[in-house]
């Protein structure tokens, strides 16, 4: 019973740190048709960000308590300036053609971990981490670590967020009609191009607060994260409909409870391999993806 | 073209003038024959003890030179491979790097394993490869567009699992597994036969060069041209798109099992790095960076990609480099951080990459020359 509860608050949290990348990249294919092969590139600076400020690098922050709040904070607002900046230099230039976007976003995602690794080696880091959250809580006779439940919390956060954004105010309308039908939308007469770069902060932001977060999970930060993880939510974001955040949330879930649970029980290895199979027999069986929405 | 667009400027009245259009044909005829001259000095290079200071590290006869050559010419084959799917039917595969392994290791696990020399092993391993090609091929052109991509890279990226989790020791894991020496043929082993590793890697570029020309140029490669363009279009002409697709993956798929065989010959051993996502989008960099849907455009990229690729890791550890300031030498010690920039350079500001840089150049030119011949007329009038 307690492995089962172990198992399944890990998956939850693997889930949640899929959430956080992979909402924001289903939202940016939804609406600009852009896969977006520099998110786990995001999320590595969002990682670096937060470690780099919480290595007593930026004054105030440190490892413990409200400093690292305002490491994580750091992190993801530089996380969030990136992205801003991304979308601004490179894919904007390139919005009359969509191959090339996404062209253009393999060559930041093949430069950004270079460059991570060029300045602080390909090593991997140490991650420096609150004592609260490093320990471990029981839960139903498991001994759960606590960094579990900060990933599981910081997603319902901000799926919450993005629900509250995306149905209650006029930006969020703007970026759910376009999604739907971006022509309709401009030829209503909205510039749709200035939600462009919304999305892509808003996406930024989750990723990089993804890294942060992933940063406490794994431990430790090297520049291969991202990409590595870029995978999986691309996974999670082909099985929960690409454009609908709320088909990502369910997604994760599956997708990150599958991944363990088959790693465990199975040989190890397993389970990456069943979620990558899981992608392509679900794309042959149902194109659209789970809920619906045009692949 | 050359010679009906480049007399009328002659109007200067030198005795040389008549005589220059025949010769200008002349040199426009033997200029078509550029690709046979530059093959004959690509055979006999290894001959040469020049040395090319900056380009190579030593001369362009000894082993180490040979051994970055060979890589060079087998990665622009490959990138050329590639582009039968990217530029000529207009298919994105993330999951060439698959194939591409699938005929490295098969043919190492072949020999490791059964014991098998290298002649009986390396056609049994490219069947291997074009048969995954098929199978899983047939299964992923069932989605179109971006979901295609998607598909082919999970199946590659199961195959990347799957090597580095080493299933019964048959892949050797992450360290990969050396080829063995003994079942290998005697001249293809050892650094001093580098030269002929280095004439097979180019008789590798030359055929695939040469099956790709044919191929986009037999009927089925103008419906390949045709899906590209217009893929609803092939299908209202009565022709099922999805066979010619399978052919080109097919087709691109061999290909790439038989570069998996001449990467196998040349680094001594199969290395999981082949088979990661990276090297798929490696690929990609490359033919876009010399040019999508050009004969000479992805070749010029992947030699150009793997040359930079070891030459700026050799800079980066020279002196040079290492007495920079931190800002300037972090960048420059990161190859892939260089190609990746030039690369968004190049997608930002060359569309159609390196193959176009020439007719822009002329057009350039051009634009300037007629320009000022144009301004004497008006005077004259």
């Amino acid at each position: 019973m307690s492995t089962l509860v172990l198992l399944t608050m890990t998956g939850l949290g693997l889930g949640a740190l899929y959430f956080l990348i992979a909402s924001g990249l289903s939202l940016i294919f939804g609406l600009m048709d852009v896969l977006n092969f520099a998110h786990g590139a995001l999320l590595s600076i969002g990682a670096y960000g937060t470690w780099w400020a919480a290595s007593g690098n930026l004054p105030g922050a440190g490892p413990g308590g409200a400093g690292f709040v305002l490491a994580v904070l750091f992190g993801t607002a530089v996380g969030t300036a990136a992205a801003v900046l991304l979308e601004l230099t490179v894919v904007r230039p390139l919005y009359t053609r969509p191959r090339e976007q996404v062209l253009a976003t393999v060559g930041v995602g093949l430069a950004v971990p270079a460059l991570l690794s060029g300045i602080w080696g390909s090593d991997a880091r140490t991650f420096p981490g609150p004592e609260a959250l490093s320990g471990t809580f029981s839960l139903l006779g498991a001994e759960v670590p606590v960094n579990r439940l900060v990933l599981i919390a910081a997603a319902v956060v901000v799926l919450i967020a993005l629900r509250l954004f995306l149905g209650r105010t006029r930006h969020g309308l703007v970026v759910r009609a376009g999604v739907e039908d971006r022509a309709m939308v401009t030829a209503l007469g909205i510039d749709v191009r200035k939600a462009f770069t919304l999305v892509f902060a808003i996406g930024g932001c989750a990723a990089a607060l993804g890294g942060a977060l992933g940063g406490l999970y794994f431990g430790s930060v090297d520049p291969r994260q991202g990409t590595s993880l870029l995978i999986f939510a691309f996974v999670v974001v082909v099985t929960g409909g690409m454009g609908s955040v709320t088909g990502a949330a369910v997604a994760s879930v599956v997708i990150g409870l599958v991944q363990q649970f088959a790693n465990y029980y199975t040989a190890a290895g397993l389970g990456d391999l069943a979620v990558v199979v899981l992608l392509a027999a679900l794309l042959l069986v149902r194109p659209r993806g789970l809920t619906g929405r045009l692949a | 073209m050359s010679t009906v667009t480049g007399t009328p400027d002659r109007t200067s009245g030198t005795p040389a003038a008549p005589s220059d259009a025949p010769v200008r044909a002349n040199t426009a005829r033997l200029l078509r024959w550029w690709p046979a001259v530059v093959l004959v000095l690509l055979i006999v290079a290894p001959y040469s003890a020049l040395p090319l200071p900056g380009l190579l590290d030593g001369p362009l006869g000894s082993p180490g030179s040979l051994q970055l050559l060979a890589t060079c010419l087998l990665f622009g084959a490959l990138a050329t491979g590639y582009d039968l799917l990217l530029g000529r039917t207009g298919l994105l595969s993330f999951g060439h790097a698959l194939y591409f392994a699938a005929g490295s290791y098969a043919t190492n696990t072949i020999m490791l394993e059964a014991g098998l020399p290298f002649a009986v092993s390396a056609p049994v391993g490219v069947c291997f490869g074009i048969a995954l090609a098929l199978v899983l091929g047939s299964v992923s052109l069932r989605v179109t567009g971006i979901g295609f991509s998607m598909v082919t890279l999970a199946f590659a990226q199961a195959g990347s699992i799957l090597v580095s989790r080493n299933p019964g020791g048959f892949t050797g894991g992450e360290e990969g597994r050396a080829a063995p020496a003994e079942l290998l043929p005697s001249g293809l082993v050892g650094i001093e036969h580098t030269a002929n590793l280095y004439w097979v890697a180019l008789g590798y570029l030359v055929l695939t060069l040469a099956v790709v020309h044919w191929a986009v140029r037999s009927p089925t490669g103008r419906v390949w041209e045709g899906i590209k363009e217009n893929e609803r279009r092939v299908e209202v002409l009565g022709l099922k798109p999805y066979g010619f697709k399978l052919s080109a993956f097919v087709l691109a798929g061999a290909l790439a099992a038989l570069g998996g065989l001449v990467h196998l010959l040349l680094t001594g051993g199969s290395t999981p790095q082949t088979t990661t996502s990276d090297f798929t989008l490696s690929l990609l960099v490359m033919v876009v960076l010399g040019g999508s849907g050009t004969r000479w455009g992805p070749m010029v990229g992947g030699i150009l990609y793997t040359w930079a690729d070891h030459r700026l890791g050799d800079l980066a550890g020279s002196g040079a480099v290492a007495d920079l300031p931190a800002v300037l030498r972090v960048p420059l010690s990161q190859p892939l951080f260089l190609l990746g920039v030039v690369f968004v350079a190049v997608v930002h500001l060359l569309p159609g990459g390196l193959a176009r840089l020439p007719s822009r150049i002329r057009s350039v030119l051009r634009a300037t020359s007629e320009g000022a011949p144009a301004q004497k007329e008006d005077r004259h009038s």
